[in-house]
């Protein structure tokens, strides 16, 4: 509907049509990139590596939705998918503690497992309409339609704003910044100062779930605004690709995460001026923006600076 | 899991050892199933019912056990794409992608060949399978060897680039303009179709898988190229060190599981579809993952978990029909499966009944357990 009413006018907009697409688009999309490359980034910190944020990002958008449906209030479905994910995510810790079990194994495990449940509970709610957040009309002064399209704000976006930077004052300035920096520099040094490393991680990863959780509201909630199964492609994934492109800095997440989601509203976008052809293919622009970028940033004979030692990921 | 006990030298020891190794995975299933159960309770139905017609629709008639045979076949050689780079420790699970690519591969050679004999036409559609999901899953390999680039997820994104790629070409370049709902390529005909096993109804493609896992059994436990690879799984640092060809061995072991995968693809368009579209894309490739942590990476073992989880996936029609649950409930049950199969490693090497000799067992686990075991000891 979105598209029909931009491409009626793009015709009027020459050069600028594509651009004002993308940055709409960009708003739109990247929402569920930053708050599950935000969650990601807390775990990761620790130490561990959480690859369940796909499995967390659909259950969220399907809790979400469904909560949002039965209460009426979209907020409260926000807070629902926040702990569905916080569950998931401690779920995560749980296992990982254990001995012999293998981080990145139980990620694609719960991966699975939290699309299953998410598509076994959220069956019924695929035709009834839900309440969903409502925009902050910052292009109320124009008059020209798309212009007012691509300037809507969501008020959950702005929380991830704020939740960017303040992640980051948290990590640098933080006591409970520092523990989590240790146990995800130095798990032994951790344990000798004597903090609890399975604790500290079990925190970081939950709390890092409660994030991907409300990453998938944003997907049932805002953009695409409903729920489907064709929800799921990827972003979960993505954005453990994009933390590690963010070097493990909240709020480069966030530049990211909008460089992501120009990427991710490529397709519409050319489709909203009038390029149809190549649908498909330009469908796969994140992830092929994403697999770019991991190779440019990968290194065979170091790892970074900043990169928390513990990360069994880029070994 | 015997080979990788060498202290536990003596019979019994062995035996204990394997009598573990199978134990606990049974455990696993055991647990998981109850699990499964309480899940559809809560859910409204009836357990007893779900439990029967699960089994009635996987192996309870010689109808459904061939289905869920039909549906082993590509799990088989999927499950390879994940259990074969797992020699060398890497975590791969680009199956999908290199079904995809290898499904779509396999119909342009069988349309270049035209009117060739059927025999050349499936030759050179495996073949054809096989090097695309081949060069696909290598890539991932090589960029991980070379480049240090995450394999687990450089080889997920090329799951969703493989399949805008097939669905571009399937509704773009070769769109049968006859297909009018589902878009399709043009059919391979029936002359090049890939026949059924005599005596059964069920395709060729099985015995791929079957050859295709004890294939890898033999390359990977009887060969000194699978023992090469086992000490890179091992360490991939003390095998430089000891004069091994790392990448190589990565790429080539990595090329393998893609060629695996490639061949399940071949396998769907030639004996099932006829025509590549988009009921290709059924998650073979992400059941293959779970399939290939089932058997805890053991190329023999794929069989009877691919049989196992092809009856899971048999049975799911007959729960829609006969208990009315969501088809994803096959789903659920495979995630409970994965997360419970998992946990479950943590018990090995401390059941009580498997203690008493040679414990030299916890240091010795497959790859990627052991990645965590070292990650933690270091």
């Amino acid at each position: 509907m979105l598209e029909g009413r931009m491409s009626d006018t793009a015709a009027g907009l020459g050069i600028w049509a594509l651009p004002l697409a993308l940055i709409g688009g960009a708003l739109r999309v990247s929402g569920p990139y930053l708050f599950v490359s935000l969650g990601e980034c807390l775990t990761e910190k620790s130490g561990r590596i959480n690859l369940g944020q796909e499995g967390t990002l659909i259950l969220g958008a399907m809790t979400a939705y469904g909560v949002s449906y039965l209460s009426g209030s979209p907020w409260l479905g926000v807070l629902a998918a926040g702990c569905a994910g916080l569950v998931l995510g401690a779920l995560h810790a749980w296992l990982c503690s254990l001995p012999r079990v293998n981080d990145v194994a139980v990620g694609i495990a719960l991966m699975l497992f939290g699309v299953g449940i998410a598509f076994f509970l959220g069956k019924p709610l695929i035709q009834p309409p839900a309440p969903r957040l409502s925009p902050i009309e910052l292009g109320a002064w124009s008059s020209i339609a798309p212009v007012r399209a691509a300037l809507e704000i969501h008020g959950l976006l702005l929380l991830g704003v704020v939740a960017a930077f303040v992640m980051r004052f948290v990590f640098r300035r933080t006591r409970w910044g520092l523990v989590l920096r240790v146990a995800g520099e130095d798990a032994d040094a951790a344990r000798a100062l004597g903090y609890d490393v399975d604790r500290v991680r079990l925190v970081a990863t939950a709390i890092g779930g409660f994030f991907a959780g409300v990453g998938g509201s944003f997907l049932s909630l805002v953009y695409p605004g409903s729920w489907s199964e064709g929800l799921s492609s990827g972003q979960g994934l993505m954005a453990v690709a994009l933390v590690i492109f963010a070097r493990w800095d909240p709020v480069k997440c966030l530049w990211t995460s909008l460089l992501f989601g120009g990427a991710g509203a490529l397709g519409p976008a050319l489709q909203s001026i009038g390029i149809l052809g190549g649908y498909n293919l330009y469908a796969t622009a994140p992830y092929v923006l994403t697999f770019v970028i991991m190779i440019a940033t990968s290194s065979a004979r170091r790892t970074f600076a900043d990169q928390p030692a513990e990360l069994t990921v880029a070994r | 899991m015997t080979s990788t006990r060498p202290a536990a030298g003596d019979g019994a020891g062995r035996f204990s050892a394997s009598v573990e190794a199978a134990a606990v995975p049974l455990l696993g299933l055991a647990v998981s199933f109850a699990l499964f159960g309480v899940f559809v309770a809560v859910a409204g139905a009836n357990v007893g019912d779900v439990y029967y017609q699960m089994v009635r629709g996987s192996f309870g008639s010689w109808f459904s056990f061939q289905n869920t045979l039909v549906r082993a076949a590509p799990l088989m050689l999927t499950a390879l794409c994940t259990a074969l780079p797992a020699q060398v420790g890497l975590v791969v699970i680009g199956g999908e992608g290199a079904l995809v690519l290898g499904a779509l591969a396999s119909v342009i050679a069988a349309h270049a060949l035209g009117g060739a004999n059927p025999w050349v036409v499936l030759f050179a559609m495996a073949g054809a399978g096989c090097v695309v999901g081949g060069a696909w899953i290598a890539a991932v390999g090589a960029l991980r060897t070379l480049r240090g680039a995450n394999e687990t997820i450089s080889s997920l994104l090329l799951n969703y680039i493989a399949i805008g790629v097939f669905k571009h070409v399937v509704e773009g370049p070769l769109r049968d303009p006859a297909s009018l709902n589902k878009p399709s390529t043009r059919p391979i005909g029936e002359a090049n179709a890939l026949g059924a096993i005599p005596g059964l109804d069920v395709h060729w493609g099985l015995v791929y898988g079957l050859i295709g896992c004890l294939a890898a059994y033999v390359l990977m436990r009887r060969s000194a190229f699978g023992f090469a690879a086992k000490v890179i799984g091992g360490n991939a640092r003390a095998a430089q060190l000891g004069g091994l060809a790392v990448s190589k061995i990565v790429i080539v072991t990595c090329a393998l599981g893609g060629a695996a995968a490639g061949l399940a693809g071949m396998a769907e368009v030639a004996a099932v579809h006829g025509t590549a579209n988009a009921s290709i894309i059924v998650g073979y490739g992400y059941t293959g993952i779970l399939v290939a942590f089932l058997a805890r990476q053991h190329p023999l073992a794929i069989v009877p978990v691919a049989v196992l989880i092809g009856g899971v996936g048999a049975s799911g029609g007959l729960l829609q029909r006969a208990e009315h649950l969501p088809d994803a409930t096959v789903n659920v049950l495979q995630g409970i499966l994965f997360v419970v199969i998992l946990a479950i490693e943590t018990l090995r090497g401390r059941l009580a009944t498997f203690l008493p000799r040679a414990r030299v067992t916890s240091e010795s686990a497959p790859n990627p357990a052991a990645k965590a075991a070292c990650s933690k000891a270091a």
